[in-house]
């Protein structure tokens, strides 16, 4: 079994809400400082991006189902600072030390965002394991869906494509292994592959006999046919 | 195993969202972990800085310029790159050309993972719970919702940004527009019409 998160083809969700693309970019002002409170922590060093969507992902169904989105940064931020020893629980407590931290000198500072931001944190690698296959090859992506490394672990092969015949449509490279990175297992690179499914080999009821889905999978989510 | 606690850390906070986020910023300020004046400089970006306008520029250089067209559809990250678009959440650039006979709609069902150097911050409604389940299972009645209806002989290709590419869809430039300077032509190209859900707009 998988998580919470991983809703792609779930019913009974209603209709999506497009609203305005004059609406702010945030609806609310915490939700910006919720980003940029997240972007800021991340910049200390202690976590990478797998694990932090990892952390989003492990709050409990109850919590992601009933948190909006931002609710659930600010909740795994929280949660991730205190696993990772940044934090302590008595400091959310607001009993704890106010003494300057020891991570205090990475601290973010804001002559440094523009170039921080504009960096970004390539994933793609140089080493890592040999392509195995190639452009139009077809392939089944693996069953069970979830993580073969670590139990309950972080992986983004998503359910619904769990089994499912597919074709190599395209090659990115070598890409950082999340199911590995979430998990101080090292980045593990591997060939990513963009994936063609046809609609009617994911879906029992599909809208359009000629209509595709195309997934970004790691090599070791896949097999040959 | 992952480590999953019940009581998680985060109940220690305050429940109601803004203080929530108010209290760990405080926490985190006190300690010397955060410089406020660095989180209002990231909301300025993506607040006024980094949007869709952007995006909007490379749509609008594309219809302009076959030599970019397809410089963009070969190595779109080194293309975007060359007017200045690069960085956080659009480190590997993916851009996929809509025609008459394929339509393609971009999701990220297993969190909201979107171009932010092209197109800023997702809309709410990208990272809601029903456009990430539906998008993939019924992406015409997701499209009629945004006032979208395709032909029938018209595939839909859906991008399910599952790693750490990141997909734009350069949408059909709209009939009537020869002529239009490469500024007019990005007053058409709406933010949906990059994400898959929506097309250009019309010129009037």
């Amino acid at each position: 079994m998988t998580r919470v998160h991983d809703m792609g083809g779930r019913f009974g969700d209603g209709p999506v809400e497009p609203g305005s693309e004059d609406d702010p970019v945030f609806a609310e002002e915490w939700h910006a400082r919720a980003l940029a409170l997240t972007l800021a922590a991340g910049a200390l060093g202690q976590w990478n991006i797998d694990i932090s969507r990892h952390a989003r992902e492990r709050l409990s169904p109850k919590d992601y189902t009933r948190f909006s989105y931002y609710e659930k940064w600010i909740s795994a931020l929280a949660d991730l600072l205190v696993e990772r020893g940044v934090l302590t629980e008595d400091d959310l407590r607001e009993a704890g030390s106010a003494e300057k931290h020891p991570l205090a000198d990475r601290a973010m500072k804001a002559e440094s965002v523009a170039g921080v931001l504009a960096r970004g944190g390539p994933a793609d690698r140089e080493g890592g394991l040999k392509p195995r296959f190639s452009t139009g090859q077809a392939v089944r992506a693996v069953v069970p869906s979830d993580s073969a490394l670590v139990a309950g672990g972080h992986t983004r092969l998503p359910r619904y494509a769990a089994g499912a015949l597919g074709y190599i449509l395209r090659l990115h490279g070598n890409h950082v292994l999340p199911d590995s990175n979430a998990h101080g297992l090292g980045e593990a690179p591997e060939p990513l592959y963009a994936v063609k499914f046809h609609a009617r080999e994911l879906w029992a009821h599909p809208e359009h006999p000629d209509d595709e889905v195309v997934l970004d999978l790691w090599q070791s989510y896949l097999e040959p046919i | 195993m992952p480590h999953d606690d019940h009581d998680h850390p985060h109940a220690l906070l305050p429940p109601e969202p803004a203080l929530r986020v108010k209290a760990l910023e405080t926490i985190l300020t006190r300690k010397g972990l955060i410089d406020p004046a660095a989180l209002d400089e990231i909301i300025d970006t993506y607040q006024n800085k980094i949007g869709p306008q952007n995006g909007a520029r490379v749509v609008a250089r594309a219809w302009s310029d076959p030599g970019f067209k397809a410089a963009l559809l070969q190595d779109a990250t080194t293309a975007v790159a060359d007017l200045g678009y690069y960085g956080r959440q659009g480190e590997h650039m993916v851009v996929v050309e809509n025609t008459p006979e394929q339509h393609n709609m971009v999701v990220c069902t297993l969190c909201s993972c979107y171009p932010w150097p092209l197109l800023g911050i997702p809309p709410g409604w990208y990272k809601s719970d029903a456009y990430r389940a539906r998008a993939v299972r019924e992406p015409r009645k997701v499209l009629a919702e945004f006032g979208v209806t395709l032909p029938a002989e018209t595939a839909v290709r859906v991008w399910d940004s599952t790693a750490e590419i990141r997909y734009l869809v350069l949408p059909m430039r709209p009939e009537r527009t020869d002529g239009l300077s490469e500024d007019a032509l990005a007053a058409l190209v709406s933010r949906d019409s990059m994400i898959g859900t929506g097309l250009p707009k019309v010129p009037s």
